[in-house]
């Protein structure tokens, strides 16, 4: 199995599958990879020789941002928020929907698994 | 949707001259204003604003980081004081 960037080892899909199991590749930037290092995106990843592996790597390098540093990344535009005390930011902290969305019902992505009230009814008593 | 670059962004003329103006005066005083839509941009760093909240006034002083966020980001508009009858507070901000 290849190994690029340390961690990531991609399995026997095609080139240009295996390469979205790279933090920060999607099916766009996995393409525009394969096409730069000059590599066929449908053949098997494990069939890549040790210079396209190197190639692709020596891209990602230089172009990208993934895996650790585009975590840090993420992380770090979140804290800013935090620290200017913005509205994103409060919302971060609550664990909230940061974008407007309804909080009556849904966002559970964001609040996790529903914490029943007891003594509450479907319509709220006043 | 975001805003189209080619009108540059969103600035309250009038907020605008308030500040010149307060500027040239050497008047430290905030500067009250209801425009919460207004982007913040770099002249506006170091000054005090008071943010309407459709209730009262926020207090917000622009640091260098807010550059390019809206004013209304800054002054919450809505007040959470927690659910009845849970036990443990909501968190403090």
């Amino acid at each position: 199995m290849p190994r690029i960037l340390g961690v990531d080892l991609p399995n026997d899909k095609p080139t240009h599958i295996s390469l979205r199991y790279i933090y920060g590749i999607g099916p766009t930037t996995s393409l525009r990879l394969c096409e730069e290092a000059k590599v066929d995106p449908q053949r098997r990843a494990r069939d890549l020789s040790d210079d396209e592996i190197s190639r692709i790597a020596g891209i990602l390098d230089r172009e990208f941002t993934v895996e650790g540093p585009l975590r840090r990344q993420i992380q770090q535009n979140i804290a800013r928020l935090r620290e200017i005390s913005s509205y994103r930011g409060s919302r971060h902290r609550r664990g909230l929907p940061v974008r407007g969305q309804r909080t009556k019902t849904n966002a559970r992505t964001r609040k996790g698994p529903r914490k029943t009230v007891a003594g509450k009814k479907g319509v709220k008593d006043k | 949707m975001s805003r189209s670059q080619k009108k540059g962004p969103y600035v309250d003329e009038r907020l605008y001259q308030k500040i010149e103006k307060s500027r040239k005066s050497g008047n430290r005083e905030p500067i009250k204003t209801w425009s919460r839509d207004c982007t913040i941009i770099p002249d506006f760093v170091g000054i005090n604003f008071l943010v309407h909240t459709g209730n009262k006034f926020a207090k917000v002083y622009i640091s260098e980081e807010m550059v390019g966020h809206k004013l209304g980001e800054f002054a919450p508009t809505r007040t959470f004081k927690g659910h009845s009858g849970r036990s443990k507070a909501a968190p403090a901000k």
